[in-house]
């Protein structure tokens, strides 16, 4: 084979995805632990994690562009490095997203909790569950789980719906909760975007594939979840 | 770009090409849009220069060469009997690899053609319009009476397109014309034949497939075929074929996975 450098940076920068993405997913899970544990020095750390994602966000968007500099890739090769570098920036946001729980754990430090966080997790573990199985198929050309998991994002909507409903009521009942309801809201308004961004990510790997952009409709627009 | 909204130059019509009893190139079907810059482009011994010569009957100087099938060019086939080869390469010129400017002035390498194609008008300004059509006239203004061997190769180069547009043809053939140039020399040829192609139809040979894609308006993908004949492998607008090319040989080609 005459291309044994591009097929080696190619599969360096796939490996550099999952190890950012690995990096994000912990963040989210962690953020939203640290929310439900109301553990102040855990969402301090997150401060700190985010900022080795946005490090290695701009790491691995360089070897990117370098390799499009140097070899001069073409056709899948450069779709590839291109959603390289769009994906890695979806992730360095959903990172963002991550690091804005931390600050709302930090904002409601030790005041008391509403309620016992239920659904929150449970957003957060289906959006890193989601975006672990998008990465996979990612990097390995998988247009069929990229069709399926978007999908998936309506329940992380119907989640959100749910937490928007209910911290809704207990601002009425109660209008003293209404600065720690809204932060809870902020959270997980925070969770369903990344999952939305996880569509994107999808999108990626039909476009590597097929050489097809093209928007994956999820029943979820931007109108039907709450607040947004 | 929709090529079936567009004129057509030259058109090659089942077109094989022979050396003795080696079948070079097999059934070549492919229609040049006027005033596009068409790239060919594939591995060596593909039959490309074969099919390039092709259109102006360049083969024919080589002793063994045969042609069959048509090349359409304003609807007469260029390999009638009745059909002058020598009108035909006025018509259709063509620039070769190496520069290869007459051991004469400046303004002769230019002037010559025009003068034994019975040309009757002024010869200072018609040497002076196709300097300046080859972006060479403020280089070399004041020295046209030097040798073209004088000048870079670049300069060659474009003193040679300066040459082949003097005698007014409608398509300049373009065998590989950058390729012993440097980067700079290379930009300018490539910016040169941008310029060119908004009065002439240019068809190009190119091994260096970052010149295709800077270039071209369509890409011919030629690859060999059965008992090593070139055929065309694959045709379409140059952005189509360098970013989703419809078939795997033309994307493993493209990417450098052969050739």
């Amino acid at each position: 084979m005459t291309r044994e450098v591009l097929d080696q940076k190619i599969r360096e920068n796939f490996d550099d995805v999952l190890a950012l993405g690995s990096m994000v997913e912990q963040a989210i899970l962690k953020s939203v632990e640290a929310l439900k544990q109301r553990d102040l020095e855990a969402a301090k750390a997150l401060y700190e994690a985010d900022q080795d994602i946005n490090a290695k966000r701009f790491e691995v968007e360089n070897k990117a562009m370098v390799a499009i500099a140097t070899q001069q890739p073409l056709a899948r090769d450069l779709r590839i490095l291109a959603s390289v570098i769009d994906v890695v920036s979806e992730l360095e946001r959903m990172g963002d997203y991550a690091k804005g729980i931390a600050r709302i754990t930090l904002r409601l430090g030790h005041e008391p909790p509403i309620k016992p966080l239920i659904d929150i997790p449970k957003m957060a573990e289906l959006t890193a569950d989601m975006l672990h199985r998008a990465l996979t198929a990612f990097v390995e050309g998988d247009t069929e789980a990229a069709y399926a998991i978007p999908k998936e994002d309506d329940m992380v909507d119907d989640l959100y719906n749910q937490v928007y409903r209910e911290l809704l009521t207990f601002m009425i009942s109660d209008p003293k909760t209404i600065d720690r309801a809204t932060l809870l809201l902020w959270a997980a308004h925070n969770l369903e975007r990344t999952a939305d961004r996880v569509t994107n990510i999808c999108e990626r790997t039909i476009f590597i594939v097929t050489g097809e952009l093209t928007e994956l409709d999820t029943s979820d627009d931007e109108s039907q979840a709450k607040g947004t | 770009m929709n090529q079936t909204t567009e004129h057509y130059a030259i058109e090659a019509r089942n077109l094989r090409v022979y050396y003795g009893d080696f079948l070079a190139v097999r059934d070549v079907n492919l229609k040049i849009a006027q005033n596009k810059i068409t790239a060919i482009i594939g591995p060596s011994g593909c039959g490309k220069s074969t099919v390039l010569r092709a259109f102006n009957r360049m083969n024919e100087l080589v002793p063994t060469a045969r042609t069959e099938g048509e090349v359409l060019y304003h609807g007469k086939n260029i390999y009638d009997p009745d059909v002058d080869p020598v009108e035909v390469r006025r018509r259709i010129g063509m620039v070769f690899q190496k520069p290869n400017p007459f051991p004469k002035s400046i303004y002769e390498n230019v002037a010559w053609g025009a003068r034994i194609n019975g040309y009757q008008g002024d010869m200072d300004q018609l040497v002076e319009e196709s300097l300046r059509g080859a972006a060479l006239w403020d280089e070399v203004k004041d020295k046209l009476h030097q040798s073209g061997l004088s000048l870079s190769g670049g300069q060659q180069q474009r003193l040679c397109i300066a040459r082949a547009i003097a005698v007014q043809p409608e398509i300049i053939l373009m065998d590989e014309p950058a390729s012993a140039l440097d980067p700079i020399a290379t930009l300018k040829i490539e910016e040169l034949m941008r310029h060119l192609a908004q009065n002439y139809t240019i068809i190009v040979v190119t091994h260096n497939m970052q010149q295709a894609g800077r270039v071209s308006d369509y890409t011919a993908f030629f690859n060999l075929g059965e008992g090593r004949a070139g055929v065309l492998e694959e045709f379409g607008p140059t952005e189509k074929i360098f970013t989703n090319p419809e078939k795997q040989s033309t994307e493993d080609y493209i990417s450098g996975r052969f050739g």
